[in-house]
Formats: structure tokens, C-alpha cells, sequence
């Protein structure tokens, strides 16, 4: 019998089996998503003459870039910077401090049902809501100022850790948080020794991304008023002062960069 | 010392892991549970002490019901229970110190432990277990530079250092090469003997647990299969428990393994 099986499979060719068994409906999708890309394609609208007319202010901008003038406006520029480190590091100390209770909260394998569900909840509020948007919210609330770009990016941090804190909650090693437990210890105690130091480097790493989305965020914010960098960028745009504007974004560049660089380094060491 | 009294546990899935088990285990006996995977083993050391929840039946820890207890006293009674795990369960990240020291946790308060700051008894005890295991060096390595055999000492001076009354023992050797295993088992025998410890080890070697043991109860299905001496253990019983398959070679030979200390001894 199985002799027969295997003879008759002997010379047959063999293909991985496709992703969608059903021919009709992955022809039917590969020929619709196509269509799609075509008809996509056809219907953006470009008016040449206004982009003619763009290219030259493009191209001052890019130039600008040949000649940044750190110096006329360096006393904005520092402020700026200074500002923006501010928030930045405020905001993150203050968002993780918050994040660990909500993330710890927000694992299923350790948090009861309804506090889960209140933690979740936050999580996805503060995901669902855009940084600038709450930012230009904040800003209606507080004024302008470096204020509300604290309490923005604070409250973006504590949806971004939470759930990632939460999720690497979910994904640690049962055994070693079990044997905790059956030590006898407390629940603080088997937080503190069998889930925290698994999530420990995870948590580190997390920690310096996020200090460099806030700072390039923050930069971004203060378009909408929430100061720091953002806001002296902004003025310059307006100004049309092309070449302040390129040195603020070489400052920019430089320092996520370094901060990049630096987080590297530091979520190497801790693994 | 250790009763338990018609345990069953049935999960939501609707699997019967264990059903009206019966058992007495009296001080300072080591008893082996042996019994293919599935058959409940894991979920009657964990119903033990209520890592796992029996849906039924008693647990009676010398005269104390473990089932009736509320948080606090389940942390309290977990005190007297040592557990030894399959694949060590050793908090990788953590120094070998803090792993036993870890065994303290139900007796110092959360700030000391917050800070590491445990009694100098506990430390004292710490360092004795260790240099009884025979890692007295290693006390400041990340427990994941150990070997596995290592490590499960570690995780034998963790459960010791609880001061139980009765170690709770799962698949101790499942992951550690035959000589290994020999002598991780013989460290908790002779360990058991020391202290006057009962132990409850849960093992699918059947030779290795024939070596060391002076019971051994086999678990079917979440039944009781048998329960007598190594000695008693036959092929029939083999065959109950597990299924047809040629038994000859698994069961130790007596002769042979006398002859087999003898050699080691001289």
C-alpha cells in the first residue's frame, strides 16, 4: 500500500503549495490590486506649471543648505535647542514613569480582566491620538509654549511604552516568573524579581528610542506652537531666512543622529 | 506529612488532568512519579502547592488544608514547599546569589528584598548551600553563564534555602546529559536524607528513579497506575502505565548496578 503511495508520487514534480489555495481568488486579487495601481496612478493630478514655478524656491532652499548660517539667529537657536532637549527629556522621564504601572497593567498574563481592560484602553486612546493633533489641543488649552509640548509628548510616550512594555511582558519566560511564586514571595517581589529583570534590556532599549522620537517630535511640534526648536524653525520658514532654517536642520540631523549612535551603544551593552 | 485526599483537576478545556488521586507521603520519604507525558504529573506537583488550582480535593501539609487557604496564607505555607524545576527556571539575568537568595522572598519584607539587603543569615545560609552544591566561585556570575548542570544546582541550593519541609521536584533531569542527571539526583537524595526532607520528584527516567528512590507511584491518565517499591516495578506495570514496548532494557538490573558501585568505589 504504501509502496504503491510512494510510486506514484516518484517523478511528479513538487511545488511549495501557493498562499491562497483557491485559483479564482488569487487570480482575482492580483489582477483587481493591479487595476487598482493603474487607475491610482492616472488619477494624480499635477499641475507642471506650479511645480516650475517651485523648483527655484526648492532650490534656494537646497542651497540654503551650502551656506547654513548658525550665526545671525544663534541666539533663537540655542534657546530653541535648549528648549527642545527640556522637553524632551522631561517628557520622557514623566511618560515612562507612567508607562510601567499602565504597561505592567496592560499584560494579560499578569494584570486581572477589568485592569486590563483600563490599562488597554488608555494605551490605544493615547495611540489613536496623533502627536500634533493633541499638541494643537494642548496648545488651544495651555497656550503657546513649551508647556503643552511636555504634556503632548508625555502623554505619546505612555501609549508607545505601555503597550511595547506590555507586549514584552507577555512574551516572558513563564518558567522563571513561576518559580518565583512558588518561593512564597509577595506580588511586588515577584514583579521585582521574576518579571522585571526579564524585561529589564527591552525596557532600557525602549527608553532611548523613545528619547529620540521625542526629540525629533519635539521639533516637529513647535510648528504647531508647542515650542522648542520647532517653533524657532518655524519662524525662520517664515521669514524665509532659508539658511537659519537649514543650520536648525543640521542641528537636528546631528543630534538624532548622536542620539541614535548613543542608544546603540547602550542597548548593546545591556542584553 | 503530605495527604492529598481525592484530587482532581479538570481544566476549562475540558481535559481531566487528574482525577480523585489519593495519596500519603510520610516524612523523609523520596517518592518518584512516573507516568507517560500528559498524565498529569506536572499538574500534581503544581496542585501541590496551587501554582496550579485543583478543581477538587484536599492537599493537607502536616494538618494544614493547602486548598482552604486564602493569598497570605498560601504565600506562607509556599514558604515550606521547596520546587526544583525542569530547565532550572533560574531567573537568567539575575547573579547566582540573587537566584537563592530569591528562596527567601516569602520571609523578608519588600523594601530588603527591593534592595538586596537580606539578612545576614540568609546570606550566611546562601553561601553554605552554595558551597554544599559546589558553587561557592559562581556566587556573583549571571546565572545564564552556567551550565546546565550548574544551574540546576543552583536551583536545588534555591528550593533548600526556603527551609522546607517538602521539595516539590519536576523533571529534574530532563535536560541534562546521563552523568549529570546521576548525580543531580544523587545531590537531592542525599540532601533529602541531610534534612530529613520528604520529596515528591516527578521523572520519566524509570532506571534513574529505580536508582535513587524508595517508592515510586505511576500516574495513567491522571489515575493512579502503581505504587510500591522500585523492586515491584515489572514489566507488566511498565506495560500498564506506558503501553506495549520491549521493557527489558529499561528496567534496572539490580546486579548490574551493584557491580556497577562497586567499580566506582574502588
Amino acid at each position: 500500500m504504501t509502496a504503491e503511495a510512494l510510486d506514484n508520487r516518484i517523478g511528479t514534480a513538487w511545488k511549495k503549495p501557493p498562499l491562497i489555495t483557491n485559483p479564482a481568488l488569487r487570480w482575482t486579487l492580483f489582477i483587481g490590486g493591479l487595476a487598482y495601481v493603474v487607475l491610482a496612478v492616472s488619477s494624480i493630478d499635477v499641475n507642471w506649471a506650479r511645480v516650475a514655478e517651485g523648483l527655484s524656491r526648492g532650490w534656494a532652499f537646497i542651497t540654503a543648505f551650502f551656506s547654513p548660517d548658525f550665526v545671525s539667529r544663534g541666539g533663537d537657536i540655542w534657546a530653541g535647542i535648549l528648549e527642545s532637549i527640556i522637553i524632551t527629556i522631561t517628557s520622557t522621564v514623566v511618560g515612562i514613569a507612567i508607562s510601567i504601572p499602565i504597561g505592567l497593567g496592560a499584560a494579560r498574563n499578569i494584570a486581572p480582566l477589568p485592569v486590563y481592560l483600563v490599562c488597554r484602553a488608555i494605551v490605544s486612546l493615547s495611540r489613536a491620538l496623533n502627536e500634533i493633533i493633541v499638541a494643537i489641543l494642548l496648545v488651544a488649552i495651555f497656550g503657546f509654549g513649551p508647556l503643552a509640548g511636555f504634556l503632548t509628548l508625555s502623554f505619546a510616550t505612555i501609549g508607545f511604552m505601555s503597550k511595547l512594555l506590555a507586549e514584552d511582558i507577555e512574551e516572558m519566560s513563564k518558567a522563571q516568573a513561576e518559580a518565583i511564586r512558588a518561593t512564597g514571595s509577595s506580588w511586588l517581589q515577584w514583579i521585582n524579581y521574576g518579571v522585571q529583570p526579564q524585561v529589564m534590556p527591552r525596557l532600557i532599549g525602549l527608553s532611548m528610542y523613545r528619547l529620540d522620537i521625542n526629540f525629533r517630535e519635539s521639533a516637529v511640534l513647535g510648528l504647531v506652537g508647542a515650542g522648542g526648536i520647532g517653533a524657532t524653525l518655524n519662524t525662520a520658514f517664515d521669514r524665509y531666512e532659508f539658511d537659519t532654517a537649514a543650520a536648525i536642520l543640521l542641528i537636528i540631523i546631528v543630534t538624532v543622529m548622536a542620539l541614535e549612535y548613543l542608544s546603540g551603544i547602550i542597548r548593546a551593552k545591556v542584553q | 506529612m503530605l495527604e492529598l485526599k481525592k484530587l482532581t483537576k479538570t481544566y476549562r478545556t475540558g481535559d481531566k488532568a487528574l482525577q480523585d488521586v489519593t495519596l500519603t507521603v510520610p516524612k523523609g520519604q523520596v517518592m518518584a512519579l512516573i507516568g507517560p507525558s500528559g498524565a498529569g504529573k506536572s499538574t500534581l506537583i503544581r496542585c501541590i502547592n496551587r501554582l496550579v488550582e485543583p478543581t477538587s480535593g484536599s492537599v493537607i501539609l502536616d494538618g494544614a488544608d493547602i486548598t482552604a487557604l486564602g493569598a497570605g496564607g498560601l504565600r506562607k505555607m509556599r514558604r515550606r514547599m521547596g520546587m526544583i524545576f525542569q530547565e532550572y527556571a533560574l531567573v537568567e539575568r539575575l547573579t547566582v546569589m540573587e537566584n537563592v537568595l530569591s528562596g527567601r522572598l516569602g520571609y523578608v519584607g519588600f523594601w530588603r528584598s527591593f534592595l538586596r539587603k537580606f539578612p545576614q543569615s540568609d546570606v550566611d545560609e546562601a553561601f553554605r548551600l552554595l558551597d554544599r552544591v559546589g558553587l561557592l566561585e559562581m556566587a556573583d556570575k549571571r546565572a545564564d553563564e552556567l551550565s546546565g548542570g550548574q544551574r540546576q544546582r543552583v536551583g536545588i541550593a534555591r528550593a533548600l534555602i526556603q527551609d522546607p519541609r517538602l521539595l516539590l521536584v519536576d523533571e529534574p533531569t530532563a535536560s541534562l546529559d546521563p552523568k549529570t542527571s546521576r548525580q543531580i539526583m544523587r545531590l537531592i537524595c542525599e540532601l533529602c536524607a541531610e534534612r530529613d526532607l520528604a520529596a515528591v520528584i516527578n521523572i520519566h527516567d524509570v532506571a534513574l528513579a529505580q536508582m535513587f528512590v524508595e517508592r515510586i507511584v505511576g500516574l495513567k491518565a491522571g489515575e493512579l497506575a502503581f505504587d510500591g517499591k522500585p523492586t515491584e516495578m515489572t514489566e507488566e506495570v511498565l506495560t500498564n502505565i506506558y503501553g506495549e514496548e520491549d521493557w527489558q532494557a529499561t528496567i534496572r538490573n539490580v546486579d548490574d548496578e551493584e557491580a556497577e558501585a562497586a567499580l566506582a568505589a574502588s
